[in-house]
């Protein structure tokens, strides 16, 4: 507890960008949920996070810890929580269109084609149609998916679907990206190029992402920063900062800075997750 | 033994390999005719051997007979003609009632709160008791007909329509709200899509309970129909044209019923294809 205050108490602390004003800015976040027969369950206690410009953040932490909780609020689908939240200076009043949102299903309209899935945002907000498609038929080409754009997602396997979906987060081209356990799904293999490819996608739009995942290896492969949650009520326990160079490949799970932090994460999980595997994935 | 297997074992496969493929593939396209030919052979046995009344049961040849007849005259036609668009006018009024009903107390919470225990207590009540006292109300011509048809038609697509309404799947909804949609947009793009198999279900009811609501209705009064027309025979005991009027009507319950699968594979060409159960 004292090492959160620390960190709360001197400006520039880790829990907050190295460099540039935050794109996001998260203040004293609390959230209850009502539950029946007058119950309620804190799912969230006082969270306190920034996110810069461009910046990759990963948040990790047991199942059950309010993750999907902070994403959602983040997305602007939760509106009764306490505290402040704020995307690029503004408070968050609902969703935004600068925020692009991978869910931890794939959630495609079965009745639309991959294309026409990813192209639903651009419908939503009503943006150019032409620019639209040849930018979905990019994106498609992008998560490897060329050749698939007729596809009903019934025709597409589980980790097609989600890489439909994370083209159909990128289609408005918002500043940020909030993903929650987008590759919870896949196999390992399959994973590692995805996450790959993600901090290509990343790199090279400069978006700001926040990831959320199960995977420690996956969120220090990826990430700047590492924010670790623990369970009831949900806040976050530490900061970890990724030293590493970049591009980083997948070659660095045999980097010892690598192992090193993520050794130092999984202490302080403290067994709520299974044994380190030189994998990313896993 | 296995000498003594080996040629056994090619005996039982001898006789399949002389059906034709498509027989062997499909043995249902000749064993579902060949159970039609054989209970009809036995039930016109029966019947002309005296083992039961003619007017119980006619005979399939002059149920045959009187179906020719009906159809030859143009009697069955014309009939036929009233009591469909009776159904039909029913099916379109409870259709179009029970999607608007249905997603408004879906949707608003008001209009749930204030009309849906009243709902619920009419659908229990066996609607057909209706029939006599509509027919009071909207006179022995069409229009009471359509009004059995619409009432009873109309539970089934009200149930149905509240239950796709309520199915939506949330995720979806999640996605199109994240990105700042109204409940139009989520309506539209994702509640009315997401309904649409339960709507089918509905549909699929309603095209059977229409032809009901509207034979019903001609029961309890009426000068044209293929109810009046059984009412008419049964009264002359004329049961073999009883009984081709029953098989007209089935052959419209049939041509209905295929009529809204066949829209539903149209519009739900997403649903997974079911393959027909074959035992
Ligand atoms: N809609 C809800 N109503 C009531 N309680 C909820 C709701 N959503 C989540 N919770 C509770 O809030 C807590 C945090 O849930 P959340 O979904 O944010 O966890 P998570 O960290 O994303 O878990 P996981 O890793 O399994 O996805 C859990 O205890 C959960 O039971
Ligand atoms: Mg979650």
């Amino acid at each position: 507890m004292t090492a959160i205050d620390d960190r709360r108490a001197q400006p520039g602390g880790l829990n907050q960008p190295r460099d540039g004003t935050p794109l996001i800015a998260v203040r004293e976040l609390s959230k209850v949920y009502p539950m029946a027969k007058g119950e309620r369950v804190q799912a969230l206690s006082r969270i306190n996070m920034e996110i810069g410009q461009g910046e990759f953040v990963s948040l990790v932490g047991p199942s059950g810890c309010g993750k999907t909780t902070v994403l959602r609020i983040l997305a602007g689908l939760i509106a009764d929580y306490t505290g402040d939240v704020s995307v690029s200076g503004k408070s968050l009043h609902g969703p935004s269109r600068e925020v692009g949102v991978v869910f931890q299903d794939a959630n495609l309209m079965p009745w639309r084609t991959a294309l026409a899935n990813v192209l639903l945002p651009a419908e939503v907000l009503g943006l150019n149609r032409k620019q639209a498609r040849a930018r979905a038929q990019e994106l498609l080409s992008m998560v490897g998916l060329e050749g698939f754009e007729r596809k009903l997602p019934g025709e597409l396997s589980g980790g097609m679907r989600q890489r439909v979906a994370i083209a159909r987060a990128l289609i408005h081209d918002p500043a940020v990206l909030l993903l929650d356990e987008p590759f919870g799904a896949l196999d390992a293999m399959t994973r590692d190029t995805m996450n790959v490819e993600l901090a290509a996608i990343a790199a090279r739009s400069k978006k700001t992402v926040f990831l959320i995942t199960h995977s420690i290896a996956e969120a220090v492969f990826l990430s700047d920063r590492v924010l670790v949650m623990s369970s009831r009520p949900g806040r976050i326990v530490e900061v970890i900062p990724v030293q590493l160079p970049r591009p980083r490949g997948l070659d660095i799970i045999v980097d010892l800075g690598f192992a090193a932090t993520v050794l130092r994460i999984r202490r302080l999980l403290d067994g709520d997750t299974a044994s380190a595997l030189p994998s990313i994935a896993h | 033994m296995s000498d003594a297997t080996a040629p056994e074992l090619k005996l039982p496969a001898a006789p399949l390999p002389r059906l034709p493929a498509w027989l062997r593939a499909r043995p249902e396209l000749a064993l579902t005719p060949l159970v039609f030919v054989v209970v009809l052979g036995l039930w016109q046995a029966v019947v002309s051997l005296g083992l039961v009344s003619q007017y119980v049961l006619p005979a399939p040849s002059n149920i045959g007979l009187a179906l020719f007849e009906g159809l030859r005259s143009g009697l069955f036609l014309k009939h036929g003609l009233v009591t469909l668009g009776e159904a039909a006018g029913g099916f379109a009024i409870a259709v179009t009632a029970g999607l608007l009903i249905g997603t408004l107390i879906a949707e608003v919470r008001l209009v749930e709160r204030a009309v849906y225990p009243y709902l619920v207590m009419v659908q229990t009540m066996p609607k057909i008791a209706l029939a006599p006292l509509l027919v009071v109300w909207f006179g022995f011509g069409s229009t009471s007909k359509v009004a059995v048809a619409a009432i009873i038609s109309f539970f089934p697509m009200l149930v149905t329509t509240l239950a796709g309404m309520r199915a939506t799947d949330q995720g979806r909804l999640d996605v199109l709200r994240a990105l700042g949609a109204g409940p139009i947009r989520c309506f539209l793009l994702a509640k009315l899509p997401d309904a649409l198999p339960h709507i089918f279900s509905g549909l699929s009811i309603a095209v059977v309970f229409c032809m009901t609501g509207a034979i019903v209705g001609e029961f309890v009064g009426a000068s044209a129909g293929l109810g009046y027309l059984i009412v008419q025979a049964n009264a002359r005991m004329n049961i073999p044209q009883v009984f081709a009027i029953l098989l007209a009507l089935g052959a419209i319950g049939v041509a209905g019923y295929a009529l809204v699968q066949g829209l539903r594979r149209r519009l739900l060409f997403w649903e997974p294809k079911q393959e027909l159960s074959r035992p």
